[in-house]
């Protein structure tokens, strides 16, 4: 598909502008919240990620007081069972420097019964279900503990965000493309003289629409790359915080290389918009003439 | 046929006449007799709202529109208000109807620039129009419209801004043309330039209806007005 091309000569056809109008101002600013919005967007995949999968891999083995020596028997049923990533038992002084939180310096004290805790990793695919019961079998009265309904309303709670981010990202498309068709609509009304004149001596509507998205397609490239950059400098900026932040909430980095190719494709997917929109508006318009 | 713009009267009515391929007419008759409207039929500006236009042995009047610029193609256009774009050169307004269909850059300022010398206004060429005197704005035009080499030939009051030499200059590039093949139509009140062309046919609108009502017209038209 070639969108801009044409007849020898007709970059001049319509007037050369010195200074770029409103419509790439328009463009630039959606390219701008556009990426803003998208690359949060994508944040969140990546997080609800990676909370999805540390919720199913993982689960905290408890035995209490009463039964914490039976500790290194279930560490060895679980180091043996399949699919066991890892398998560590909390030290019982981190535990008591938990409690000093709340208790005090009772917490230190030899009496008060602290239960033994073993966190268990899984691979990759493996249900967690199986290995439960087989604890459960091993030392009656130990229990586990799964994430999912601590972490279950965090997760809808991104994934709500997520989708709520991608729909801004289409509705901005939206409305950019009403920019254009308005730009186009304008454009051909400024120009209804040259293009009487061009469809008199013969000229197509493919020929006069072509003068008109070579127009757009230069103000959308201009907003687009400004846009663009001016999105690149405030996720740099924003992202240098962020990144921190995201790093110590998910494990991971707000965005991967996958993420960053998409929001270096989005400009160039604008201005492809762009011209295409102003394609079909300006030939939806010249239709209604002879 | 008859053309009507909007809910208004019709502006020509009971039109019926066919022009000779080759031939050469003037169209002549008062201000507001509709001249202007029957050449838009002509150069295909406008559809008859009633009956049939039949062009280069095609039936136009309900063509489908895409089909419309290839014809259009066919016929050289002198607008009475030249319609230059202003904000090209000579060069560009002449070169217009090549480049639109397609010929080659060198083929494109080969005859541009012999047309622009025919014209008087090689000098002139990189001249924008408003930069342009009127005579010259219409000289500009009149290449416009020729440099295709058109089948059918279509002017508005042409000589209605330059003096009588190029005036007659002008005539004789139409007679160049007409003598090629090209069927002219020219639109005028200029009964000086009507006698200068005997071979030419007339045609008299008023009101909207071809009339010779005084007989005394030369050359009368092969075209009848039909009563309503």
């Amino acid at each position: 598909m070639k969108l801009v091309g044409g007849m020898p000569g007709e970059g001049n056809l319509l007037p050369a502008q010195k200074v770029h109008g409103p419509t790439t101002a328009v463009i630039a600013i959606m390219t701008f919240a556009m990426l803003l919005v998208a690359a949060a967007g994508l944040a969140l995949t990546d997080a609800a990620g990676v909370v999805a999968k540390g919720v199913e891999s993982r689960f905290v083995i408890e035995l209490p007081a009463g039964i914490a020596g039976e500790l290194p028997k279930v560490l060895a049923a679980v180091r043996s069972a399949p699919g066991v990533q890892s398998a560590t038992p909390v030290p019982e002084t981190e535990m008591r420097s938990t409690l000093e939180s709340w208790l005090g310096s009772a917490a230190a004290a030899g009496d008060l019964p602290i239960p033994a805790l073993v966190t268990v990793e899984l691979k990759p695919g493996f249900n967690p279900t199986q290995l439960q019961a087989r604890i459960a079998q091993t030392v009656p009265g130990a229990t586990t503990v799964t994430e999912t309904a601590e972490l279950g309303p965090l997760l809808r709670s991104l994934h709500t965000l997520q989708w709520l981010a991608f729909s801004l990202v289409t509705l901005i498309a939206v409305a950019t493309s009403a920019a254009v068709v308005l730009a186009a609509r304008g454009a051909l009304d400024t120009h209804r003289f040259t293009i009487e004149i061009m469809h008199g001596i013969g000229a197509t509507d493919r020929q006069v629409t072509r003068l008109f998205e070579r127009k757009i397609a230069t103000d959308a490239l201009i907003g687009a790359v400004a846009g663009g950059l001016a999105a690149a400098i405030g996720l740099l900026l924003v992202g240098g915080a962020g990144a921190a932040f995201a790093g110590e909430l998910t494990g991971a980095a707000p965005l991967g290389q996958l993420d960053l190719l998409i929001l270096a494709i989005m400009p160039i997917l604008v201005v492809v918009l762009a011209i295409l929109v102003a394609r079909w508006a300006i030939l939806k318009a010249l239709r209604e003439t002879l | 046929m008859g053309l009507r713009y909007g809910t208004g009267a019709e502006v020509l009515r009971d039109l019926d006449f066919r022009l000779a391929a080759g031939g050469f007419y003037f169209l002549t008759g008062p201000s507001g007799a509709g001249k202007t409207s029957l050449l838009k039929l002509l150069y295909l500006a406008q559809r008859p709202t009633r009956g049939r236009i039949r062009l280069f042995g095609e039936e136009l009047s309900e063509a489908p529109r895409e089909a419309l610029p290839g014809f259009r193609r066919r016929i050289g256009v002198v607008f009475q208000d030249f319609r230059l774009i202003r904000h090209l050169s000579a060069f560009d307004n002449v070169a217009l109807p090549l480049r639109i269909a397609g010929r080659s850059e060198a083929e494109v300022d080969a005859s541009v620039r012999e047309m622009l010398d025919w014209v008087g206004l090689a000098d002139r060429s990189g001249a924008r129009p408003p930069t342009l005197s009127g005579g010259e704005q219409q000289r500009v035009a009149i290449a416009r419209a020729v440099i295709g080499r058109p089948e059918l030939l279509v002017a508005d009051e042409p000589t209605g801004n330059v003096d009588a030499e190029m005036a007659s200059r002008l005539l004789r590039l139409f007679e160049a043309l007409n003598g090629l093949g090209t069927t002219v139509v020219v639109a005028t009140h200029d009964i000086n330039l009507i006698a200068s062309q005997p071979r030419a046919e007339l045609m008299r609108l008023d009101g909207g209806t071809m009339v010779d009502p005084t007989g005394v017209l030369k050359n009368p038209p092969r075209s009848r007005a039909i009563a309503p």
